[in-house]
Parts: C-alpha cells; sequence; structure tokens
C-alpha cells in the first residue's frame, strides 16, 4: 500500500511540473498581455510608458524564459505575486481555497446525505410512483441552471421575504467566524447542493437496482436476512464503490463547478479567482489556481483507489504473482 | 420511514435556520448615516500612481485630492492647490532651458491645512519625494512619461509651495491632474529598501488602512479583498465635514446580483463610473425606477467606428460618407438607449468648450449614401450588394469586442442599415483582450472596428490622429492612429494646439480640427456613452462627471436628505 501511494505520489509530481509547463504556455500564447490591459484602462499611458513596464514585468521575454524564472522560484518556495491583488499569491489563494473549500464541503456533504437515501429509497420501488416523483424531481434538479436558480433564491430569500443576505460572505466589519457566515451560506450551499444533488441520487438509485439484482442478495433474503440489512449492509456497500468514483473525480471540477454561484452571491472562492486571472492575465495566480484543480484532481484519484479498498476487501494493492 | 423522517427533518431544520435568521434582511439596512455604494469590480492596488483601474480611482476619489482636475463643468480646477498657476498673474513663467528650448515653469501652493491622516502635514517634501518615484525606471509607476519626460524638475520653494519645471512650452502646464503625492514619510524607507519591488511592498497594499497615506474626507478603514472597502471620516481632512459615518464599497460582479442587492437594500446606490451599463439602468428604471432616482450622465466615452485607410474600399473618402449617411444614428439612440446617450458627430463631445458646430453633419439620408457609393464607382447592384466595374463586391469585415451585447446588437442594426444601401458587412468580434492586445494594436483589423475612446475634456488627440501614431513593426506597434491617418494640416494643427494657449487663439485650431475630421472621417462617430446612476431618493449632493475624473472627488458635498 505505501509502495502504492509512493508511486501515486511521483507520477502526481511529474504531472503538476508538465501541467505548469502547458498551462503557463497557455496563457502566455494567448494575446494580450497586462500592459494591454493597463493601456486599455489608462488613457494617460504612453507606448514609452507600456514598453518599459513590459520590461519591468519581463514580459519582453520568450515564454519559456520566463517559465523557467517562475519555477525556479516556484521550487524556492516563492510563488510570486498577484498582479490582480498586489499581493503574494499563497496570501490572496490560501482564503480563498478555504472558502470554496467550506461552500463545497458543506454542500457536498448535504448531497450525499439527501441523494444516497433517496436513491437507495427510490431503488426499493423502482418504477412506483415514489420513484418516479423522485425521477422527476432529479431531472428537473439537473436541467435548472444554476444562475437561475440563485437568482431565484436571491429574489425570493433576500428580496421578497428579507430573511437571508443577497450575497457577499459576512457582515461588513465583522469577525467572519463561523457564526457570522452562516446566513450568507444558506442561499449558494441551497444552490450547489440542489444542483448536484438529482445527479447523485440517479448514480446511487441505478447502482443500488443493480446490485438487488445479483445472486448474493437473492442468497442473502434466501438465508432469511433482513431486507434492511440486505439494503443498508450489503447492496448499499456495494453499489457505493463506483459511486465513490464519480464523487472522487469530481473533486477536480469542484472550482469549475462553484464559479457561476460564487458570482452570483459574491463568494469569494477559487472558481471565480481563477477565471479572474486568467482573463486579467494574473499568470501566477492562474497558474497556481489551475495546479491546485489538477492536484485536486489527482488526489480525487488516488482517494477513490483507496476508497475501494475500504469498500471491497477483495481489491488490493500489493503485487502478486501468476 | 425512516428515510421519509429524515427528509422531512432536513426540510425542517432548513426552514427553521430561515425562519431563525429572520430579521436579517432589515438589520442589513443601511442606517441614513451609512452609505453602501455597489461596485463591479474590485481594485487591484490602492497606489494612486501604479495601475490606472475606474474601480480604484472612484474609492481613492473619497480618501485623496490631485492637485488639480476638472470638475463636473469640464472646468480645471485646484483641489489640493490653492490656486491654479496663470501667466497674468506670474506664477507661470515662460523660460529658455539651457539647451534653448522654449519652456515654462508654473508654481503650485499646497492647501494649508492639507495633512496626512496620522497628523503629519503634507509639503512639498511629500511632492519631492512622488517625483522622485515616479521617474525612477524600476518602480512600477505607470505614467512615468509624465515624471521623467514631461517635467524635468520640481523645486520646493518653501514647505508648501513648489514650482513644476515643463519640458517645454504647453498650455496644459497648469493641469497637474496625475502627479499624485505619496507620504514620504511612510513610504521612502519601503522604496529605498528596493526600489524594483517597490510596487510589491508599499503600504498602500500592504497596510491598506494607515491612516498615514490618505487626506481626503475619509480613509480607508477595512478592506475585505475582492469584497468590499470601508471608508470612515478622516479627523485630520481640512474641507468641510462629510456627511456619512460609514461609506461601503462593496463588489457585486454580477449585475442581475447586484439588482437583487438594490432591490433588497444591501446597496444604497450604484455609481455610474463603477456599475451598470446603460441598456442595463434602462432596463431597471423600467422596473423598479420609483423606487430610485436614475441619473443619466453622458460623457467623455466616444463609441466610434474605426476604418482601416489603407482597405482599397475605405481609401475612397466617398464611401466612408456613404457608410455614415447610412446609419440612423437618432434612431439608434431612441430605440436602443431610450435617447440618453447622444449622437457624436466627431471626436469632440459637445459639452467641450471647444466644441464647435461649424462642420458637416450627416443626417440619416440613404439617397444620399447610394450616390455617393455610385459615384465612387459601386454602381452594379448583384442579389442586392454593390459591385464594382471591375466586378469587386462591396463587402466588409466589421469587428468588434465578443461578448458585449451593446456593441453586438448595435452591430446587427448596422449590418442591416448598410445592407439597404447594398453594402454588405460581415461580422467578425473578437474577445477585448485579442481585439486590443493584438487586432488593433498591430493594425490586423481588414476594415472595421467599434470601440471607444476614454479622455480628459480638451484633450488634443495626438496619439489617435497624428501621423507618427500609426502603429508599425518598426516602431514596436506604439502609437493609437490604428486607421492609418495622414493629413499634414492636423498633424500642423495637434503641433500647433500643445502650445496654443489663449481660448481665443486656440478656438479656431479646434474648429478646423472638427471640420477636418468630419471631412475626411477616418472613423465614423456613433454616440457619446453615457454613464447611469442608481441613486436612491434620499441621497443628495452627488453630480457624475462624465469624464475620468469621478464623482468621489466632492464626495463631502454628499448628504442623507
Amino acid at each position: 500500500m505505501l509502495r502504492f501511494v509512493s508511486v501515486r505520489l511521483f507520477e502526481a509530481l511529474v504531472v503538476l511540473l508538465i501541467m505548469s509547463f502547458l498551462i503557463y504556455g497557455l496563457i502566455g500564447l494567448m494575446p494580450g498581455d497586462p500592459i494591454d490591459l493597463m493601456i486599455n484602462a489608462d488613457p494617460n499611458l504612453t507606448a514609452a510608458d507600456a514598453a518599459r513596464l513590459r520590461e519591468l514585468y519581463g514580459l519582453d521575454q520568450p515564454i519559456w524564459e520566463r517559465y523557467l524564472n517562475w519555477l525556479s522560484a516556484a521550487l524556492q518556495g516563492d510563488l510570486g505575486y498577484s498582479r490582480l491583488f498586489s499581493r503574494p499569491v499563497p496570501e490572496v489563494l490560501a482564503p480563498r481555497l478555504a472558502n470554496t473549500l467550506l461552500l463545497l464541503g458543506i454542500s457536498f456533504a448535504l448531497s450525499l446525505a439527501i441523494a444516497i437515501p433517496l436513491g437507495v429509497f427510490a431503488a426499493r420501488r423502482p418504477y412506483g410512483a415514489a420513484d418516479t416523483a423522485i425521477n422527476l424531481a432529479c431531472f428537473a434538479g439537473i436541467s435548472v441552471p444554476p444562475f437561475w436558480l440563485a437568482l431565484l433564491f436571491i429574489i425570493l430569500f433576500a428580496v421578497v421575504l428579507g430573511v437571508l443576505p443577497a450575497g457577499g460572505m459576512a457582515p461588513v466589519g465583522g469577525t467572519g467566524g463561523l457564526w457570522e457566515r452562516l446566513p450568507y451560506l444558506v442561499m449558494p450551499v441551497a444552490t450547489l447542493t440542489l444542483v448536484s444533488v438529482g445527479g447523485y441520487t440517479r448514480f446511487v438509485r441505478a447502482a443500488v437496482i443493480e446490485q438487488l439484482r445479483q445472486d448474493y442478495i437473492r442468497t442473502a433474503r434466501a438465508k432469511g436476512v433482513p431486507e434492511r440489512s440486505v439494503v443498508w449492509r450489503h447492496a448499499l456497500r456495494n453499489a457505493m464503490i463506483p459511486v465513490v468514483t464519480i464523487v472522487a473525480l469530481g473533486f477536480g471540477t469542484l472550482f469549475s463547478g462553484a464559479l457561476v454561484t460564487e458570482t452570483m452571491f459574491a463568494y469569494l472562492g477559487m472558481g471565480k479567482l481563477i477565471y479572474d486571472s486568467i482573463l486579467g492575465n494574473d499568470y501566477n495566480i492562474a497558474l497556481v489556481g489551475l495546479l491546485l484543480a489538477t492536484l485536486m484532481t489527482l488526489a480525487g484519484n488516488l482517494l477513490a483507489d483507496l476508497g475501494y479498498a475500504a469498500l471491497d476487501p477483495r481489491i488490493t494493492f500489493t503485487e502478486t504473482r501468476t | 420511514m425512516a428515510i421519509n423522517r429524515t427528509l422531512l427533518g432536513c426540510a425542517g431544520a432548513a426552514l427553521a435556520l430561515s425562519v431563525g435568521l429572520g430579521g436579517f434582511g432589515s438589520a442589513a439596512l443601511a442606517a441614513k448615516d451609512e452609505l453602501v455604494i455597489g461596485a463591479v469590480q474590485f481594485p487591484g492596488t490602492f497606489h494612486p500612481s501604479i495601475d490606472a483601474m475606474a474601480t480604484k480611482s472612484y474609492i481613492l476619489g473619497t480618501a485623496r485630492r490631485p492637485f488639480t482636475t476638472f470638475d463636473q463643468d469640464w472646468k480645471l480646477i485646484c483641489l489640493l492647490c490653492t490656486e491654479l498657476p496663470s501667466l497674468e498673474k506670474g506664477t507661470a513663467v515662460e523660460v529658455t532651458r539651457p539647451d534653448g528650448t522654449r519652456a515654462i515653469d508654473a508654481t503650485f501652493t499646497i492647501q494649508p491645512g492639507a495633512t496626512w491622516g496620522d497628523g503629519k502635514p503634507l509639503t512639498t517634501r511629500d511632492v519631492l519625494f512622488t517625483w522622485e518615484v515616479g521617474r525612477h525606471p524600476l518602480s512600477g509607476v505607470t505614467n512615468a512619461q509624465l515624471f521623467s519626460k514631461d517635467i524635468v524638475g520640481i523645486t520646493a520653494v518653501d514647505d508648501k509651495t513648489f514650482t513644476v519645471h515643463w519640458d517645454k512650452y504647453r498650455c496644459s502646464y497648469d493641469s497637474i491632474n496625475d502627479l499624485l503625492v505619496l507620504p514620504e514619510h511612510l513610504e521612502r524607507p519601503v522604496f529605498e529598501a528596493d526600489p524594483a519591488q517597490y510596487r510589491n511592498r508599499t503600504l498602500y497594499d500592504t497596510d491598506r488602512t494607515n491612516p498615514g497615506l490618505y487626506f481626503g474626507p475619509y480613509r480607508i478603514s477595512r478592506v475585505e479583498s475582492g469584497a468590499y472597502v470601508v471608508l470612515e471620516p478622516n479627523p485630520t481632512w481640512w474641507g468641510d465635514k462629510p456627511g456619512f459615518k460609514r461609506i461601503v464599497v462593496r463588489t457585486i460582479e454580477n449585475t442581475s446580483a447586484m439588482e437583487a442587492n438594490l432591490l433588497s437594500g444591501e446597496v444604497d446606490y450604484v455609481a455610474g463610473e463603477v456599475g451598470l451599463s446603460i441598456e442595463q439602468a434602462l432596463a431597471f428604471e423600467k422596473r423598479h425606477g420609483q423606487r430610485f432616482k436614475v441619473v443619466y450622465q453622458p460623457g467623455l466615452f466616444f463609441e466610434h467606428i474605426d476604418l482601416n485607410l489603407d482597405n482599397g474600399i475605405l481609401a475612397d473618402v466617398r464611401v466612408r460618407r456613404a457608410l455614415l449617411s447610412a446609419i440612423d444614428r437618432d434612431a439608434i439612440s431612441r430605440q436602443l438607449f431610450g435617447g440618453k446617450q447622444p449622437v457624436a458627430h466627431t471626436g469632440v463631445n459637445p459639452l467641450d468648450r471647444f466644441y464647435s458646430e461649424d462642420f458637416t453633419r450627416y443626417p440619416f439620408d440613404p439617397a444620399a449614401a447610394v450616390k455617393l457609393l455610385e459615384e465612387a464607382g459601386w454602381t452594379e447592384l448583384r442579389g442586392g450588394i454593390r459591385h464594382d466595374a471591375a466586378g469587386r463586391r462591396l463587402s466588409l469585415e466589421f469587428q468588434s469586442t465578443a461578448g458585449n451585447r451593446t456593441r453586438e446588437l448595435v452591430q446587427q442594426v448596422l449590418q442591416e442599415q448598410w445592407r439597404k444601401v447594398g453594402v454588405e458587412v460581415r461580422i467578425n468580434n473578437q474577445p477585448a483582450r485579442v481585439l486590443f492586445g493584438e487586432t488593433m494594436r498591430e493594425r490586423k483589423f481588414p476594415a472595421m472596428a467599434m470601440f471607444a475612446w476614454l479622455s480628459a475634456p480638451e484633450n488634443i488627440p495626438r496619439t489617435i490622429l497624428h501621423s507618427t501614431m500609426i502603429p508599425t513593426p518598426e516602431n514596436g506597434f506604439s502609437g493609437q492612429n490604428y486607421v492609418g491617418f495622414r493629413d499634414a494640416e492636423t498633424d500642423r494643427i495637434i503641433d500647433d494646439l500643445e502650445v496654443t494657449c489663449g481660448e481665443a487663439e486656440a478656438r479656431p485650431l479646434w474648429t478646423r480640427l472638427q471640420q477636418i475630421y468630419a471631412e475626411q472621417l477616418p472613423a465614423l462617430p456613433l454616440y457619446f456613452r453615457s454613464d447611469s446612476y442608481i441613486m436612491p431618493p434620499w441621497l443628495d449632493g452627488v453630480r457624475p462627471t462624465g469624464h475620468q475624473y469621478p464623482s468621489t472627488l466632492w464626495i463631502e458635498q454628499w448628504r442623507s436628505k
């Protein structure tokens, strides 16, 4: 197991290195640079000013040279400054990452807490009235655009009822503690939960139905195992293997998935930050942010593999000779 | 059943949470001694001279003052100085530099009560330090042209008076709008420690709430990066007492969310400089106008279509005139913008003091357009599109910023109007960063490109119209004369305008410049964009400027009725 994890970590490092080069290259290849953005914003900026700033920021160097400079500094722990925020990259990224993980962690847990029982409930009564109703609700949840749902929530709970803040992270001037942030989390969490719970429910339902058709379930029932145990201990445990895959792979798409919700609720998360950094040519933030997303995907894969082993003892990572 | 109970429990908990949080909305409603302003962007830096950005200028307008600026009537005034220098009063003097150059020295005096927020007086030492930072090649100051070329020296006369030595004789000697003073006592140690790292280590970014950085009616007291900036009255402010105990500038990037915040009362006011576009404001006014005061301020955003004069079709001035005659600009202004964005005839705004009425106008006249096109040789109609004797098709590519809904809408209207006179237009839009970063800068647009220029009042259009400002590979693509306009008379007028200072002497030059523009049409003028301000009815004293300097420079006059 230790060897397996070590190999995977080494592979992750190689992938990160390749990704960093590709991302840096792609961002650098896009037309326009930060100085062009400055020129657009400042009518007083002259061509001479622009040329001087381009040299000052090292933008007159070839991309590969800029990348090597960045890599060399990064390996010494210096991730550079954010051009858009005039702050060191970790100072900008860390709170955003924490915010996104909090938002997504809660909605993720809530989604699974709703989807698993709901999926099992529907699987036990396939094609019945309750199953049809749950399916319809799931399709509605999958189909509804997050921005529309977010807007609906804002209008209902902030404008009409006035019981929740329309957006933001915490009260202006507040300490930013979790209790203060709770009202601000309700609508974004609800939006993300509602748009993801449908998909998870459908997936759990299908996986449980598949397991309930297996021979070992019939055997368990024949042996007189109570139906509750058959479903929750036997079928669900095996059904969770594909579910774990979907959930773990979803890690990597967390940032982009939250983009719309974060924008609508003025929530300061990673999705919006990465998006803005790409548009704003904020190379350092874009690079580290996208590498974090890559890292999350790799971590998700590793967790999925480890999850299989936990759910199914037959799966092992030790080498066997045949 | 157990699952059903769980579900019901969850729903109940959610409802209880919502009810439990009830009253939040009312608690969040701003009291009248607090003003919450909505903005769609958050500033990258708070350093006044590094990286220009509208939201930064807007916020800093509450906390600092430039020496000089244009007021709401587009008149140059002193804010941090006591009086504009003048040749008549002897505070400006024409001089000859040792190399024989004719130049000018202008003397300014700092407001006697001007004091940094930490109690230190604002003096000429600060001015000299600002100049030192500005001209240092590694400091990262954006507009270094001002510090390292335009100004050749600054001499301190005493603690409050200094003389600016300009590089040459220029009529704008009395204007130092962009010499934005820095606190020497706080910033010098940071700058001297490492000038190359100054742009990353300035206290404006590392200690943003330090009172000593500000000297306006308000000072920044709290910053939540990306979310909001809190401003509180500055006890050392020398002018009128500001009207609010707290001002919050909140960032809400999504415009639908911004509207919802306005309606829920969490945002009081969306400022035109940093807020909603005109069509969003018009739609908002239609739905909720009775609850708010919506003000439209036409300004110095000159929306126009640059024409590539190297294009064989567009090189003929008759075609350019025909294109403009075929556009119903009044209808566009009326139908799309509720008449709030006035039609432009040249790049000079009618609110500018040098605007002239004496130049050719092109009213909507399709018949005149057809006549001009036929005179230019585009006589044969095939499938509704004009062709010339050589069989060339009158077809033009039309570019603009992709994703800008207003421009895309205008493009469609124009395409239809031009089709009616036999001109085929193919729309090929690009993201703003591509259009401005490459296509325009390197003059790669084949025919037409629609965008806007932003300028200050009385701005002499050297970078846009002077023939030396055509971007080429040889000059490193410097200059903004993207159309490739070459006109000896225009060059001469621009050169003369920079040294012809009296209003009476300058007026004929400005008039002739507008006449040439209207005759030659290097670009098709469309309209002047308006900023839209959505204010609560109780907010009083806000006067939009319509130019690049924000209304917050007079924020101490803002009151709650």
